[in-house]
């Protein structure tokens, strides 16, 4: 795959004039350094990336753990190049793939990472796939576009990677269409596609959210397999809290489009040290556990369009104190070893001292929740190329 | 266990029939229920799990009669519900209730919290009168956590977890016996959903309410459920207390669905035996003969694909439940 040139020279400086001249150093392929990404609407600029930073090596599975609106998806996309642009913004930052900013590419140099070197496995198969090519045609477009190749031997690649995500019957269903397969048929047709041309980094973006459990077993092992092969750096894009702790080696935890805490995945699920961390872990019920009533977390996400002064979760903490309230927010830092969270109390959390007071209850919490209009942000999906349609506003 | 019965299923059977050609004659059906009986006492929560295409929700359309059934009975309070006609019918609505999953579809956007909530007196009008409407809809606002003042708003100016509170608003409204949860925190993020969970649980000990809860999350449905059913293709495959199911299953189909959750505890990952079943489930056009999960089972023999297990008490070590297998035996899955 990447064939390695001279190492040592500066990054940026090897234009990209054939293909595979990506090399990692020392295995780190990817790091997003300050990202910020703002969509502007017609309800005001609604900030959905405030300035993230994390690494993926080589072989590593790296979690993205949020809920929705939290930008998790939005950070993906803008690795990617898939941001619809109006309404997203990329106002700052850099992501760097193998050590050059790939947002200053332009379009062309662009087009020749995503898929060879950074490759995305999408949320709902069924509306990524196009409905009206046979799935076979569509996995083989990876060779024909980017290899050059014909069409029969695109489709003879196409067979062998049906096969290869174990779709049973592969040369006999290569011409079928998206709507004849299952559902997590599809996702492994989505699979197949993403991982075409070998690339070095795939994001899996919910992979198996809309699946069975049953099925989404059969799909994360079918991707830890694939991973193990090919040395792959995953970032794994989800809200599930079992799928995390059953495959990543390190998470990151986001809230109101920055991350409030990464570490690895032992260490976090032990003792998480940030308190939206904390909440999340307590509200879910466990099935290895009955319990009496789960501990939520009170209130609600904050509207992108008016994020709270200070920590973003503060409205929500019952750790919150005065300097939580005002700004600048809590920045990411080291707070153990290997640990990062955006607290100021993080310390104070994971040694589970007893300083750490309890200023507010989730039912004081609830009492003082701002009771809607609801942000946009939840109800945004991927802008349609129409542009963006903020939801309408009645009356109140 | 002596205990009021509220609810009693005997045999259903929904099966929708498949069309083809130009004259739309029926070429098939899609057994989506094919015989499930079950009792639900009042004041529990009866859980009931399964993959999409298992007939959970079908089941949940099914009692509430939004759909007429192929064949069988439902009795609530003993009396034959699918009998009934006209105004017996309508006020035999009134005890049993549905909250649906989507929180955004299922709410008309163009009605206010007020009319949504309140739109129930209007065909029972009895139940409370003109006068007394708005403020009883206050009082159901409050009563699931939702600023009383907000009568006025509209579906989209709430978040997804206000909007499913909405909608529990509205099946409280009747003061109904049983209330059918089809999926409810599905849709919901989990703050949040922990949230709905904790209201359903506490208007439960409130009110008294008996709960058919549908979802597809073991884990929900195993905090939630006294009692849990697993189905699988129309049919209820095991029928158990919530602990002899978790803790002691004795269907390989729920022992695969349990082996399958991944637990939130990284220390578990590779403690924990793993089943992972081949293959999809079948089509509920053409469902696999007798046992339904023979295809896909890891202990099926010869008797499976020729003669029906049937829903029976067998033993699970400790007690016995209902389980649909010949050769069912306990296999601890979660500890």
């Amino acid at each position: 795959m990447t064939v390695p040139v001279g190492s040592g020279g500066a990054p940026g400086i090897e234009l990209l004039d054939s293909r595979g001249v990506w090399t990692p150093v020392d295995g780190l392929l990817l790091e997003v350094d300050q990202l910020q990404v703002e969509f502007r609407t017609r309800d005001g600029v609604a900030k959905a990336i405030n300035g993230v930073s994390f690494d993926l090596h080589e072989g590593e599975t790296l979690a993205i753990l949020g809920e929705s609106g939290s930008g998790k998806s939005v950070t993906a996309q803008a690795i990617m190049g898939i941001l619809d642009s109006p309404p997203a913004f990329i106002t700052g930052g850099e992501v760097r793939y193998c050590g050059q900013d790939i947002l200053k590419l332009s379009d062309e140099d662009r087009r020749r990472v995503r898929g060879p070197e950074i490759s995305m496995v999408f949320q709902d198969a069924l509306s990524a796939l196009n409905p009206v090519f046979p799935v076979g045609w569509q996995i083989a477009e990876m060779f024909r576009k980017h290899r050059g190749m014909n069409k029969s031997d695109a489709q003879a690649q196409a067979i062998r990677l049906m096969e290869r995500v174990q779709i049973p019957g592969a040369a006999q269903r290569v011409k079928a269409y998206p709507h004849q397969f299952s559902g997590g048929m599809r996702q492994r047709i989505m699979i197949a596609m993403a991982i075409a041309l070998d690339p070095a980094v795939l994001i899996a973006d919910e992979p198996t959210t809309a699946l069975d459990v049953t099925v989404q077993a059969q799909i994360m092992q079918l991707m830890a397999d694939l991973q193990q092969e090919r040395k792959m750096g995953l970032i794994l894009i989800t809200h599930d809290l079992g799928v995390v702790a059953d495959v990543a080696d390190r998470i990151a935890v986001m809230y109101a489009g920055r991350i409030v805490e990464q570490a690895g995945a032992f260490e976090l699920y032990a003792q998480p040290g940030h308190p939206y961390t904390e909440g999340l872990l307590d509200s879910i019920p466990r099935l290895d556990q009955k319990g009496e009533t789960l501990s939520a977390i009170g209130g609600l996400p904050p509207s992108l369009t008016n994020i709270p002064p200070g920590c973003p979760f503060n409205p929500r903490c019952h750790y919150a104190q005065d300097i939580c309230r005002v700004d600048p927010p809590p920045p990411l830092r080291e707070v153990a070893r290997r640990r990062f969270a955006a607290c100021h109390f993080s310390e104070l959390l994971l040694a589970h001292s007893p300083e750490l007071e309890v200023t507010q209850t989730t039912e004081e919490v609830e009492a003082h929740v701002e009771f809607g209009p609801e942000h946009p942000m939840s109800d945004l999906k991927i802008p349609t190329e129409a542009g963006f349609e903020p939801p309408e506003r009645g009356g109140a | 266990m002596s205990r009021d019965v509220v609810l009693k299923a005997e045999n259903l059977v929904k099966h929708y029939p498949i069309k083809a050609g130009v004259l739309r004659r029926t070429v098939g059906y899609v057994k989506a229920l094919d015989g499930v009986s079950f009792e639900l006492y009042k004041g529990e929560t009866l859980g009931i799990v399964g993959e999409s295409g298992c007939g959970k929700s079908t089941l949940g359309r099914t009692l509430m009669r939004l759909e007429e059934p192929t064949d069988g009975k439902l009795f609530f309070d003993g009396v034959d519900v699918y009998a009934q006609k006209g105004a017996a019918m309508r006020r035999l609505r009134r005890d049993i209730q549905i909250v649906f999953q989507d929180p955004y579809t299922s709410l008309n956007p163009r009605k206010t919290v007020g009319d949504i909530v309140g739109e129930p007196f209007e065909i029972h009008t009895d139940v409370v009168p003109k006068r007394g409407r708005r403020q009883r809809v206050q009082e159901l606002l409050e009563l699931v956590g939702l600023n009383p003042e907000h009568i006025n708003r509209y579906p989209h100016q709430f978040s997804g977890g206000q909007r499913q509170r909405i909608g529990i608003a509205r099946g409280l409204a009747l003061n109904p016996k049983v209330i059918i949860c089809d999926e409810p925190v599905s849709a919901l993020d989990v703050s949040v959903q922990a949230q709905v969970v904790n209201l359903l649980g506490e208007l439960q000990g409130s009110l008294g309410l008996a709960y058919i809860f549908i979802a597809h999350d073991l884990s929900v449905v195993r905090h939630i459920s006294d009692r849990v059913g697993v189905m699988y293709l129309g049919k209820l495959v095991e029928l158990g207390d919530e602990d002899q199911i978790y803790s002691r299953p004795t269907h390989p189909y729920t022992q695969a669905l349990l082996s399958a959750v991944p637990l939130p505890d990284p220390t578990m990952r590779d403690m924990r035996e793993q089943i992972v079943l081949t293959g999809d489930v079948p089509s509920p056009a053409n469902p696999p003969p007798a046992c339904r999960f023979h295809t896909r089972c890891w202990k099926a023999q010869e008797i499976c694909s020729i003669e029906e297990p049937l829903l029976v008490e067998r033993p699970d070590g400790e007690s016995a439940h209902l389980s649909a297998c010949h050769f069912a035996e306990p296999r601890v899955i979660v500890a």
